[in-house]
């Protein structure tokens, strides 16, 4: 499966569905219930944040020319190619910590150790067994999906020509 | 949030920031934390019933739009509010039950520390509850009440005598409808099995049930616990007293009490006046012992006692962080678990006296009725011992204390505008036919840091005394209108209409009438009975040009009480709304056609400037109807919705 996380605002309720499922989906049993007794516990990769009456989930964007990438001292972040996550080597990671100075969406963290760095890794397991990423699966409200961005950019024109048409029709 | 965003009171603000600076956190911290605060929960649309569940729906449509067992919006947001009326009437109703018992014990000569103060409301109620009197002393006497009244919480048939108060024209409604509460417990069971998985699936069916419980919660629960204390307690008369953080005494034992039940506060009053505890203070250092109140207990020996009341809801974390508190005393609802850190923090006892209520990290001493006054004098000396423990440093007691007079009652205000030898209400409806008041409206409630804490309450009273409507409080409201010095009788002149202020004037009383704990909205209930008995305002309490407000409500008792006054016909407006929001069909029931059957309906309105108005507009609309002369004081000027 290929795409990218898109994100509708509008339709984030704060559930943070998203948050409990992608913990569970990189913790060890991949269970909730016996994720609660884990050490460490699991951690999400994703952060739903609100300023004034927005609601979004935010996590990383997989950018192609990517700062962490750039920055990183040991190689222990890389892209291996165009359209893939970005991944995070861990006993490559020396905690130096200017990947998240570096982001610019503030969607990377440190481990409960301490010692590495985490970020979504848009599921890549998942995805190569077909299934969407967790927080997409977990979304009640399908605030979050998983699309290429060739099928958002079409959904969006129709939209548009939707809306035009509409125009039109009332002028 | 700045200080400004979270409350309107100097004496909140100046701790807040003090308690910012020692790490400490409060309230509006841990909600600041908590939001944003999930949507399947505020619009309703989550219900955990069961374990085919948890299930939500998707409000947007896109998602699941039934449960697993195939409920719809209106069936989860119903269930859910309606275990919210039995939830805030189990409380009323609960405590109603604890007040009979103690009567009970105290008619059986079983308790230390109480006896009976009002004979005439004692005798007075055993006539209308049916109790022969002839040759029974008040003990004789108090014992059958008692037991009369506690038949009432579990009886399975007929209907509570309370609800007999109610206008014929009422009552005759309610039977109509079936919402005529049978037995105050029956109808509570009845809410929780209704809202099991699988049994009542019509959303207008279970808020018709939702109702009747909260009649057995307002003529049933909650009257009884008024009418009971008043027996128990003494019936209370007008008191000035005083009202903030700034009644806390430098050199003085400090002890708070906070809750709910006054067969607690009652009695620490007491306690706190012996001599010898007295004496003992001042061999620790201290001039005297100060007591101060919280919540509805406060208002309850305030009411009672002219005792100080140091905050409401929102301030319990507060007044602990002042440093200056020897012991924080609670029983029952509303005590915000939080308050075990914040005592940790200072040498402040926390002291909790209910097995009902536990607080772990809490000094628990139970209070039982029969050593009442050993166990209050118990928990006295605490205090007083505790003294020699304050940290001078830390002591931050804010110059925030107001004046206030309380104490007014169904009975006795209006004993007032009777004049000293005729209570009667008559000047009361003639002020309202006349059009010197435009009408009456009640504004009672909790504290919630999602409204600037008090702006709510007092920016709502200003707006409709404003108006000429003659305002009643209870609960946190009352005590946030105190605050803001709206309980002085020179109040009417500051902020009233001319009509009211005319009324104020020749009685003495503020514009802002305090009627005591929540408990004691029953006495609003009873009040707008008596209006409508003495006649010439319509012949139902839907008929009355009144409203209601709460304008910053929390609890669950809260949406008993909501209920309760709209299935008595009064309007009732809400600052937040309901959870329910995620289900069309049941706002639509709530706002507008409840009105059809019982008269009366919701309005969800957070600005309290713009709930005032939908208020007076309401009240216009039923002096319309009642073809009253227009209001004698007409403002002039166009109305605005600006804030200054």
């Amino acid at each position: 499966m290929r795409g990218i996380i898109f994100i509708d605002p509008q339709k984030c309720l704060a559930c943070k569905s998203c948050e409990l499922e992608c913990a569970v989906v990189h913790s060890k049993s991949k269970e909730l219930y016996q994720a609660l007794d884990e050490y460490p516990l699991p951690q999400s990769r994703v952060k739903v944040e609100a300023i004034a009456e927005l609601t979004v989930p935010l996590q990383c964007r997989q950018c192609e020319d990517a700062p962490c990438v750039k920055i990183c001292p040991s190689r222990a972040i890389e892209k291996p190619e165009v359209e893939q996550p970005v991944l995070i080597t861990e006993r490559l990671c020396i905690g130096c910590k200017w990947c998240i100075l570096v982001c610019p969406f503030g969607v990377i963290g440190m481990d409960r150790e301490g010692k590495a760095v985490i970020k979504c890794d848009l599921c890549f397991e998942r995805l190569k067994d077909d299934k969407p990423p967790a927080c997409v699966q977990a979304c009640p409200t399908k605030a979050l999906q998983f699309k290429s961005s060739e099928e958002i950019a079409a959904e969006k024109r129709k939209e548009y020509l939707v809306k035009f048409i509409k125009g039109k029709e009332m002028a | 949030m700045e200080k400004e965003e979270k409350s309107i009171d100097r004496a909140s603000q100046e701790i807040l920031e003090i308690a910012e600076k020692e790490g400490i956190d409060t309230a509006w911290d841990r909600y600041e934390a908590m939001v944003p605060q999930c949507g399947f929960g505020e619009l309703g649309l989550c219900c955990r019933n069961c374990l085919l569940g948890p299930c939500r729906i998707d409000p947007f449509e896109e998602g699941p739009q039934r449960g697993v067992c195939g409920a719809t919006p209106e069936i989860i947001a119903a269930r859910n509010l309606v275990r919210m009326i039995a939830a805030g009437a189990s409380a009323h109703s609960d405590h109603g039950r604890d007040i009979a018992h103690t009567l009970l014990l105290t008619a059986k000569e079983k308790v230390k520390g109480y006896k009976i103060k009002d004979e005439e409301k004692l005798v007075s109620l055993a006539g209308e509850l049916g109790v022969n009197t002839n040759g029974k002393d008040a003990k004789e006497i108090a014992a059958e009440v008692a037991e009369r009244v506690f038949s009432e919480f579990g009886q399975q048939h007929g209907e509570l005598w309370f609800s007999h108060r109610a206008p014929q024209n009422r009552q005759a409604l309610w039977r109509k409808l079936g919402i005529m509460p049978r037995g105050i417990d029956r109808e509570i069971v009845e809410v929780m099995h209704r809202t099991n998985m699988g049994v009542d699936n019509d959303c207008q069916n279970l808020i018709t049930h939702g109702m009747r419980t909260a009649l057995g919660d307002g003529w049933g629960g909650s009257m009884i616990a008024t009418e009971l204390s008043d027996v128990l307690f003494g019936t209370p008369r007008p008191v000035r007293a005083k009202v903030n953080l700034g009644v806390l005494k430098e050199d003085e034992v400090n002890l708070v009490v906070h809750g709910h039940e006054p067969t607690l506060s009652d009695v620490i009053v007491t306690a706190s006046q012996d001599p010898e505890l007295i004496a003992l203070a001042k061999k620790n250092g201290a001039k005297g012992i100060n007591l101060a109140g919280i919540c509805c207990t406060a208002n309850e020996i305030l009411m009672r006692h002219g005792i100080p009341i140091a905050g409401n809801f929102l301030q319990q974390e507060l007044a602990i962080a002042t440093g200056a508190v020897e012991l924080m005393l609670v029983d029952v609802q509303c005590i915000m678990p939080a308050l075990v850190s914040v005592a940790k923090c200072f040498h402040t006892k926390l002291v909790s006296t209910s097995p009902k209520a536990k607080f772990p990290g809490a000094e628990y001493v139970e209070f039982k009725e029969e050593e009442a006054l050993p166990i209050a004098k118990k928990i006295v000396r605490m205090a007083v011992e505790n003294f020699k423990n304050r940290v001078k440093e830390k002591v931050n007691i804010p110059d925030e204390k107001m004046d206030l007079v309380a104490g007014f009652t169904a009975e006795s205000v209006f004993k007032f505008l009777g004049g000293k030898y005729r209570a009667t209400y008559r000047p009361l409806n003639d002020g309202i036919i006349s059009g010197r008041l435009r009408g009456a409206a009640g504004i009672v409630g909790c504290n919630n840091p999602k409204i600037i804490q008090d702006w709510g309450h007092v920016e709502m009273a200003k707006e409709l005394i404003k108006n000429d409507v003659l305002v009643v409080v209870t609960g946190c409201s009352a005590i946030a209108n105190a605050k803001a010095g709206l309980l002085k009788p020179e109040a009417a002149f500051q902020y009233a209409g001319k009509g009211l202020q005319e009324i104020c004037e020749a009685v003495g009383v503020p514009p802002v009438l305090h009627v005591g704990s929540c408990v004691d909205n029953s006495r609003i209930l009873i009040t707008l009975c008596n209006v409508v008995a003495e006649g010439g305002l319509g012949d139902d309490i839907s008929d009355l040009p009144v409203a209601g407000a709460a304008p910053e409500w929390m609890s669950e008792k809260a949406v008993a009480i909501a209920f309760y006054f709209v299935a008595s016909g009064v309007f009732t407006v809400l600052g937040n709304p309901f959870p329910i929001l995620g289900s069309r069909e049941l706002t639509e029931l709530l706002t507008r056609r409840l009105k059809e059957t019982v008269g009366a309906n919701f309005a969800f309105e957070s600005n309290p400037i713009k709930a005032a108005h939908l208020m007076i507009d309401h009240i216009n609309k039923k002096r319309e109807a009642l073809k009253l002369k227009p209001i004698m004081y007409e403002e002039r000027e166009k109305v605005t919705f600006g804030m200054e």
